[in-house]
């Protein structure tokens, strides 16, 4: 007796799988049952990873010898509006980075300020969400520094940050828990290569958030906000491919 | 288990495959077709292959897959209406029906892909303790120094060849090929996998930095988690043809109750 229904248990089981893979993994992945499940296995897989990890360890920084012979461009080379093209002319000078949001003191910094705050250089990795590597040298101020000079207040729990590049009329946004805005490899970035940074990879001011896929590292960013909550924010999911293409919001993995 | 207590011979039903094994055969069909259709998919959003620590399109690659093309070194092999072909508006690598979604989606492929590498982690993890635990790996998955021999290995593959399969007493246990082959998957294909899918990953680079030593650079794990995957399809492909050449119905019987008939004598 209960070899027989252990037996028509496992055939069930069998029969089940075979059903799932064959009877359209589209309609599992749309329907809500199945996203959910989806869902969960990516909140394990977050979770899994940030209980496994160290979270202060530190991304490979490499030699200047690993170096990308050219770190291509992507996403948007350029923001493509007269406000950004008239920065471009005058060379940032008029251009002015906010920290606003859940901060004690909100700051409105230039350029020459933010380049003559304390500076992180490192050689890292870029991992685009495609499958492409290229490592390049990036030096920039280090975020925690700039929050903590803003006095985040405690009720804060993500740092977003607002770009001056929009895809049609959705403007470029992303967001970072404290654990990575915090991070000491986290800066936003006013030079590459030793060169202040260019248009195509980002001028004036680009995220690099270390440890995170490519997609992270907001470009032209504008202001950084400190917030309780991601929703509200663009569409909800805490950035512009999140919202746009279902990418996970942790690009951790 | 009083079958083992007398010499089975062709026909008698044995008791071949105990519980762990059945459960995470199953888990594994489940868990290993989401992996691979949906890595077919990942890997469609940059077809190309590249060694050492990084690799992008400038740079260069040691595999491509361009429009109807695909590139291996220097060689290049027409793939007309199998690889990269048009889909959706778009040139894919893989085509549709190979890939999870069969639409270009990166990041719902991500989804598939990052959720049920738990149910083939998860369930490898246990199947391997205990395999060790239990000693099966030892008894029945560890081939003897008789079995090594060329001879030997010549005799089987060329039994193999001439689909001449075991039969009676000896269909009881794992031939040398099946050994070579299940403890390839076990131990270098399925670790191989998992270990350079978490090196793709950059914050368990940051964590795990020996992962980048072990395969020398993402981009190099990631090209030995596209061949370990292509092994994996390869071993599906021989076994399921194995299976079919071998009795379907005994063999999927086997492996879902446990008990196998065994081949009778063919009178020569």
């Amino acid at each position: 007796m209960i070899r027989l229904s252990r037996r028509r248990l496992i055939g069930s089981l069998g029969a089940g799988a075979g059903g799932l893979l064959l009877s359209g993994c589209d309609r599992i992945g749309a329907s809500q049952t199945g996203q959910a499940l989806l869902d969960l296995g990516e909140k394990a897989t977050f979770s899994a990873q940030r209980i496994v990890t160290d979270r202060a360890a530190l991304a490979p920084e490499y030699a200047a010898s690993d170096m990308s012979p050219f770190f291509r461009t992507n996403g948007n080379r350029d923001p493509g509006t007269p406000e950004y093209a008239a920065h471009v002319a005058d060379g940032f000078a008029d251009w002015r980075l906010a920290v606003d949001g859940l901060v004690a003191r909100p700051l409105s910094l230039s350029l020459t300020q933010i380049r003559n705050l304390p500076r992180r250089t490192q050689i890292t990795r870029h991992d685009c969400v495609e499958g492409w590597s290229a490592i390049g040298q990036w030096t920039g101020l280090p975020l925690g520094m700039l929050l903590k000079q803003a006095g985040l207040r405690s009720s804060a729990r993500y740092i977003v940050f607002h770009c001056a590049d929009s895809f049609g009329s959705r403007p470029y946004y992303e967001s970072i828990d404290l654990i990575d805005a915090f991070h000491p490899q986290t800066i936003l970035a006013w030079a590459m290569n030793g060169q202040t940074l260019d248009v195509g990879h980002g001028a004036p001011l680009r995220l690099r958030v270390e440890r995170q896929l490519g997609y992270k590292q907001a470009k032209y960013v504008m202001g950084v906000e400190a917030v309780a909550s991601l929703a509200g924010i663009g569409g909800g999911k805490g950035g512009f491919w999140e919202d746009v293409s279902g990418y996970q919001w942790y690009a951790g993995i | 288990m009083a079958e083992q207590l007398s010499t089975p011979e062709g026909g008698d039903i044995v008791y071949r495959h105990r519980l762990p094994v059945r459960l995470w055969h199953w888990a594994n069909a489940v868990a290993v077709f989401v992996m691979l259709m949906s890595g077919l998919m990942i890997f469609n959003a940059h077809p190309h292959l590249y060694w050492g620590q990084y690799g992008a399109n400038y740079d260069h690659s040691w595999l491509d897959i361009t429009p109807g093309h695909l590139r291996i070194g220097p060689l290049t092999i027409p793939t007309p209406h199998v690889l990269g072909v048009r889909a959706g508006g778009r040139i894919v690598a893989f085509p549709p029906w190979a890939t999870l979604p069969s639409h270009y989606d990166l990041a719902g492929a991500r989804q598939w892909h990052f959720a049920f590498a738990w149910l083939l982690v998860v369930p490898g993890l246990c199947f391997l303790l205990w395999g060790f635990v239990r000693r099966h790996f030892w008894r029945d998955l560890a081939p003897s120094r008789a079995e090594l021999t060329p001879r030997h290995l010549w005799h089987d593959v060329r039994d193999h060849a001439r689909l001449r399969f075991p039969t009676g007493e000896a269909a009881r246990r794992y031939n040398i090929l099946q050994k070579i082959a299940y403890g390839t998957v076990i131990f270098v294909l399925l670790p191989g996998v998992v270990l350079t899918g978490l090196t793709m990953s950059p914050s368990m680079d940051a964590a795990w930095p020996w992962l980048l030593d072990l395969f020398g650079g993402r981009p190099s794990a990631r090209s030995i988690h596209f061949l370990c995957a292509m092994g994996l399809a390869a071993f599906i492909l021989i076994h399921l043809l194995m299976v079919v050449l071998a009795g379907p119905i005994n063999e999927v019987r086997s492996m879902i109750t446990g008990r196998y008939r065994l081949p009778r004598e063919k009178a020569e």
